[in-house]
């Protein structure tokens, strides 16, 4: 009897984490803060300097500020990989979205531009889904084909709009600078946000028709699930986000170019691995992603303070996220 | 011969298209010839050998993210060595760079049981980061010889950089792919658990291939130095590129089919269809929008075919 149950602690740890991906990145996370403010005390707690109460709400408020986007991004790999898909054309729908937002607002008021915005995003979305869900086209080139088309179109657009000129909406720019306590006030999109996806993913018939075919495709076919709706309501729903993502990432930068939000690409996908989704399909969780999300920002201002060149930067920077998934995979014996 | 056109159906095909392309080039602009030709290849070179590494890669099983950081690196490498030491030692310590880098991707990829995809997006930041280490900013030269294998042609209509990138290819991919270890490359991306079981080694034959990716990387990386006479530390637009014309050329994601030659095909093909908008005087941005709507045609119909051959 007693030797049944003699396991060592550390493979209980082990069995622990397994069943709580979340709690070791969670760890790796304070871990990291904790790095942070040795390396420069007063960053996250301001004991003597008082700025603004034991932690810093200054910092930790930047530090979600940046997140937000990156995370919303990462929202679409990873419903994208439960089907064992990925969405690579999700920083150029939000460039677009945020250019298309910026030059019709002058013209067409805000409302307008807006919804045009978040349009351009469900077009592309819808285009993904087509080709993935009903001509079966693999995910990573169908993505890859339509963001480029999409960054051909952006050009286009962008030689006639050019003369109208660009103007941010004043209620983006609220949204991505403002602060309320301290706090972001793109938390007031973000949590409604996290919360729909979060039910999405774990309470509704859509969520568990995203995870029945990423585990098993053929199985959930048989069980007679339409796998060409999902895919496209899928792939739409991306867009979607992506575009959203793209317009709060106007209001928080406050500029425009052809370029703002594709630097947020590999990173959301490693944000999304990160946190545990499996690019295989069938496994994953939005929690583990704005955990992966924080601990990327987090990284940033680390390499960042350690003041390297740039190259130094980007290497470490890789080497972290590979070293992060590969003792991920270790801990949970997930792939 | 019927037997053979049905096993190469789709490269025939596409060298159909080729020689179709370029008689509407001809068409398009009268004046289309030899140096027009030299100059379609010149600019593919690059794009080859990314899609050549890509496609060895893409057969094994896996993607390589990061072949247009490690042809980064290899630029880099060749324009700060060739200024100061020899060219032919130059170039082959750059192979060997490309090699290396290649097979530590493989050996990552084995190793930690990370997928692949996930791996050499983490590494394509590293390399990325190694070339800004060696050159801050784009310097360095290249060897006048090296600048000449690539300029001008041997007969007209004949580039030398065509015939450089069919000896790089067939002196690399040709030994391998008649040896063992192209048997197992092939078995392995078909089906692991299966080449498994028959004896294969899937990790070192993985390896083997992510080394043979790195070494492609690598001649893109000097032909990159040639073609610009310089080292660029910023990674160029090949990984999409190469992945559209791995894709173009009928290699299957997932592994196992397909061969190199419609892989550089498909890249010739690209550059053509390119070039032929560029003479009708398109603007090149509308260029993009056609470029990707080709890409994704080409596969939707691909995979449509392939739908119907095997509907279950």
């Amino acid at each position: 009897m007693s030797d049944a149950v003699q396991i060592s602690p550390f493979v209980r740890a082990g069995r622990f984490m397994r069943d709580n991906p979340i709690v070791p990145l969670l760890i790796f996370l304070f871990l990291l803060i904790g790095a942070l403010e040795v390396m420069r005390p007063g960053i996250v707690m301001p004991f003597r300097a008082g700025r603004d109460g034991i932690i810093s709400t200054f910092w930790v408020g930047n530090l979600i500020k940046f997140a937000i986007p990156l995370a919303m991004l990462a929202a679409c790999q990873v419903l994208t990989m439960l089907t064992a898909g990925i969405d690579l054309s999700v920083g150029i729908v939000a460039t677009v979205a945020a250019f298309v937002c910026a030059t019709l607002s002058t013209t067409w008021g805000v409302a307008p531009a807006v919804l045009t915005a978040l349009a351009a995003g469900l077009v592309v979305g819808l285009v993904n889904g087509v080709g993935v869900g009903i001509v079966r086209v693999h995910p990573l080139i169908m993505t890859l084909g339509t963001g480029l088309i999409a960054t051909g179109c952006l050009q286009v657009y962008q030689r006639l709009f050019i003369n109208a000129g660009s103007e941010i909406p004043g209620f983006l720019v609220w949204l991505g600078t403002g602060r309320t306590l301290g706090m972001p006030n793109g938390l007031f999109l973000f949590v409604p946000f996290a919360i729909f996806i979060l039910w999405l993913m774990r309470f509704t018939g859509f969520g568990r028709l995203l995870f029945a075919l990423g585990s098993n495709e053929k199985a959930a076919k048989l069980s007679g699930v339409r796998a060409w709706q999902v895919y496209l309501a899928l792939y739409a729903l991306s867009g979607l986000i992506a575009a959203l993502a793209g317009l709060l990432y106007l209001g928080m930068i406050r500029q425009t170019s052809l370029s703002l939000a594709n630097p947020l690409l590999l990173p959301s996908v490693a944000a999304a691995v990160i946190g545990g989704t499996s690019i295989f399909g069938g496994s994953g969780s939005f929690a583990g992603a704005i955990i992966g999300a924080l601990i990327l920002r987090v990284l940033d201002t680390m390499l960042t303070l350690l003041q390297m060149p740039e190259g130094a930067r980007t290497v470490l920077f890789g080497l972290i996220i590979l070293a992060v998934t590969a003792l991920y995979v270790r801990i949970t014996g997930t792939r | 011969m019927s037997g053979f056109l049905q096993k190469n159906a789709w490269v025939v095909g596409l060298a159909v298209l080729l020689v179709v392309l370029l008689g509407v080039t001809k068409l398009v602009q009268p004046s289309f010839g030899a140096s027009g030709l030299e100059s379609i290849a010149r600019a593919a070179l690059p794009f080859a050998f990314a899609t050549a590494g890509m496609a060895v890669v893409v057969i094994v099983g896996g993607i390589d993210l990061s072949v247009a950081s490690m042809m980064a690196v290899c630029a880099v490498t060749a324009a700060v060595l060739m200024e100061r030491i020899a060219g032919v030692p130059a170039a082959l310590i750059v192979l060997g760079v490309g090699l290396a880098m290649g097979l530590i991707n493989g050996a990552l990829i084995v190793l930690t049981r990370v997928p692949d995809i996930v791996v050499t997006l983490a590494m394509l930041f590293v390399w990325e980061g190694v070339a800004l280490l060696i050159l801050e900013s784009p310097g360095g030269a290249a060897a006048d010889w090296l600048k000449q294998i690539v300029r001008g042609s041997v007969v007209d209509g004949l580039p030398k950089a065509l015939i450089v990138i069919a000896l790089c290819v067939a002196v690399v991919w040709w030994p391998i792919r008649r040896s063992k270890l192209g048997l197992s490359i092939y078995a392995t991306g078909s089906d692991e658990s299966a080449a498994f079981r028959s004896g294969v080694s899937i990790g070192r034959t993985k390896i083997a291939a992510y080394g043979v990716c790195g070494l492609f990387c690598a001649f893109g990386g000097l032909s990159l130095a040639a073609l610009t006479g310089i080292g660029e530390p910023v990674p160029g637009p090949y990984l999409l590129a190469s992945v559209a014309a791995v894709v173009l050329g009928g290699v299957v994601l997932g592994g196992g089919k397909g061969g190199l030659l419609g892989p550089i095909i498909a890249v010739f093909i690209l550059r053509i269809i390119r070039t032929i908008l560029t003479l009708m005087a398109i603007d090149p941005n509308v260029t993009t929008i056609i470029e990707g709507t080709i890409m994704v045609g080409v596969v939707m119909l691909g995979s449509a075919a392939t739908l119907r051959g095997k509907r279950t």
